[in-house]
């Protein structure tokens, strides 16, 4: 990682996401769960969609994905957060739809492709540790 | 069709549209009066007989310019008595407003409904610069927290809806082998019928080499993909179609709305990322009547980026799912003199900006055959309406008073 990380526009930390947000100081890519039937809920809320349980808890996941649909931004929206990055929404395999907005990091924005399997590395800003996800195969650099 | 749906209660009476430009720095609220007495006069209406106000989004703690002006200092302005109004930022689409107006003349709540949005994007922007644009009220960004849906995006650099709609594009793409060639034809059909519309903004020929060649601003859009930041102000009146009857000109009939969403409201949840919400509203509208894809003679569907068009021509069945890439291959399909004529005023692609009621004013100027050199041949008796893009949408279906 480079020594001086850009500036990023931070969420505001609740009692509902700080399991999200703050879930890789442990390293764990955490989302809420139905504890009755076992279903993933995001973005997090309060009752579970599919029975209507409120029994919901965080759970960590594999923190493996796969990419859903990408973009290469190539528009400087934010000061210092220069492009190309890639934008993508990657879909976790514990659940069908279980998918988030993320940032593919460590290859080539131009290399990314739908299917491409992921696996999540978190980076620390203030309170925060931001998901972002790498090349699960050989180019991300398997067990470092 | 048997039972009887609400909006045929409802007609458009009258149309309006302010200046329309790049950085003009007039108050948002002159453009909004310019637009309002235009489309209350072309109703053969006083402001006096205006009972009902309805806008998209109102006033609303949003990037400078979208939010423009809201219900009360229009009528506090125009000193209106109103019965009814209403604004709000969630509703399906831009045209939500104007759904919300048919229900409330439908049943009885107001006679005349002042509909309107107006933007000033282009100053907004030109004063306050793109970052404060993108952090929404959070100013430059200091100290500044995300919330809501924004917290799942802008940490990661994906503040706009080019990035989001990006990504539906690409997933179009890969499952359907669509291509930039194919989508580019929405561009250039736009600019081709904004060089026919004197008060489009971009006016000069675009060839598609012109459009390969831009800079890209989120694969696979590029920036002519994305509409055009404007000012301007849009408004038209809804009536009841009994209270319409001795008015200035024969109104636009509302033959069927569609405003439903069943998918998961949200742009990165989507159940099917090919599609949008503009399928659920889609699929009502064609539900209220019994006119089919095939009946309809002019076609405004909105072009916040281009793929959203190609959504729009899907949802609404004018092709399947999957195939509008090839069906708009070429641009015959839908140019000015083809089977489809699409956004004949050049969208806001060309046009600009002006936030889904361009398009609703558009199909009213071609059922009046007030279109000039742009304006469709052989007298268009039916014109659909689409407005919004990923989890907002809504349309109408209209027709010309016979």
């Amino acid at each position: 990682m480079a020594d001086s990380k850009p500036f990023r526009v931070l969420p505001r930390i609740t009692e509902q996401n700080e399991h999200f947000w703050r879930g890789g100081r442990e390293g764990e890519l955490r989302f809420l769960r139905c504890q009755r039937c076992g279903y993933w809920i995001h973005p997090p809320a309060p009752v579970c969609p599919e029975c209507l349980s409120k029994d919901v808890a965080p759970e960590a996941t594999s923190g493996r994905a796969v990419v859903h649909t990408y973009t290469v931004n190539e528009q400087p929206w934010i000061p210092t957060l220069d492009p190309p990055y890639v934008v993508a929404i990657v879909e976790l395999p514990e659940q069908e739809g279980l998918r988030l907005t993320t940032n593919i990091v460590n290859c080539d924005p131009y290399e990314v492709r739908i299917g491409m399997q992921v696996r999540v590395t978190f980076e620390e800003y203030d309170d925060v540790w931001l998901p972002f996800f790498e090349p699960a195969g050989s180019a991300g650099g398997e067990g470092r | 069709m048997g039972p009887d749906r609400l909006e045929r209660r409802a007609v458009i009476s009258g149309i309006g549209q302010s200046q329309v430009g790049r950085r003009l720095y007039r108050d948002p609220l002159d453009l909004t009066i310019d637009a309002a007495l235009e489309a209350i006069a072309d109703a053969g209406l006083e402001p006096a007989d205006i009972d009902g106000i309805a806008t998209y989004p109102g006033n609303q703690d949003v990037p400078p310019g979208f939010s423009g002006v809201g219900v009360v200092e229009v009528q506090d302005a125009l000193r209106l008595e109103l019965d009814w109004f209403a604004g709000g930022l969630e509703s399906p689409g831009q045209l939500g407003s104007v759904i919300n107006a048919i229900a409330a003349v439908a049943t009885g709540l107001a006679d005349h409904v002042l509909c309107f949005r107006t933007v000033w994007e282009a100053s907004a922007q030109g004063s306050k610069g793109r970052s404060s644009v993108t952090m929404g009220a959070g100013g430059t960004g200091a100290g500044y927290r995300a919330s809501g849906f924004m917290q799942w995006t802008l940490p990661f650099g994906a503040p706009s809806a080019a990035n989001w709609i990006a990504m539906m594009a690409q997933r179009h793409f890969h499952e359907f082998g669509t291509t930039r060639e194919q989508l580019a034809q929405i561009a250039l059909n736009g600019r081709r019928n904004a060089a026919r519309n004197p008060k489009a903004i971009y006016r000069d020929p675009m060839t598609l080499d012109d459009y390969l060649g831009v800079r890209m601003i989120s694969t696979p859009l590029c920036l002519y993909d994305c509409d055009v930041p404007a000012d301007g102000s849009t408004a038209v009146i809804v009536s009841r179609a009994d209270a319409a009857a001795d008015l200035a000109h024969p109104p636009a009939r509302i033959e069927a709305v569609g405003a439903a969403i069943h998918g998961r409201p949200s742009w990165d949840q989507w159940d099917d990322l090919t599609t949008m919400a503009l399928r659920d509203a889609a699929a009502m509208l064609w539900s209220r009547t019994d006119l089919t894809p095939a009946d309809v003679d002019v076609a405004e569907l909105y072009d916040g980026f281009s793929f959203i068009t190609l959504c729009w021509l899907e949802a609404l069945g004018f092709c399947g799912h999957g195939e509008g890439g090839p069906f708009i291959e070429g641009g015959e399909r839908i140019a000015l003199d083809g089977e489809i004529p699409l956004n004949t005023h050049g969208g806001q692609l060309s046009a600009g900006r002006l936030h889904g009621y361009g398009f609703l004013h558009e199909a009213c100027v071609q059922l009046w055959d007030r279109g000039g050199e742009r304006q469709v041949a052989g007298g268009p008796e039916v014109a659909v309406v689409g407005a919004g893009g990923g989890p907002l949408g809504g349309c109408l279906l209209l027709t010309r008073d016979r």
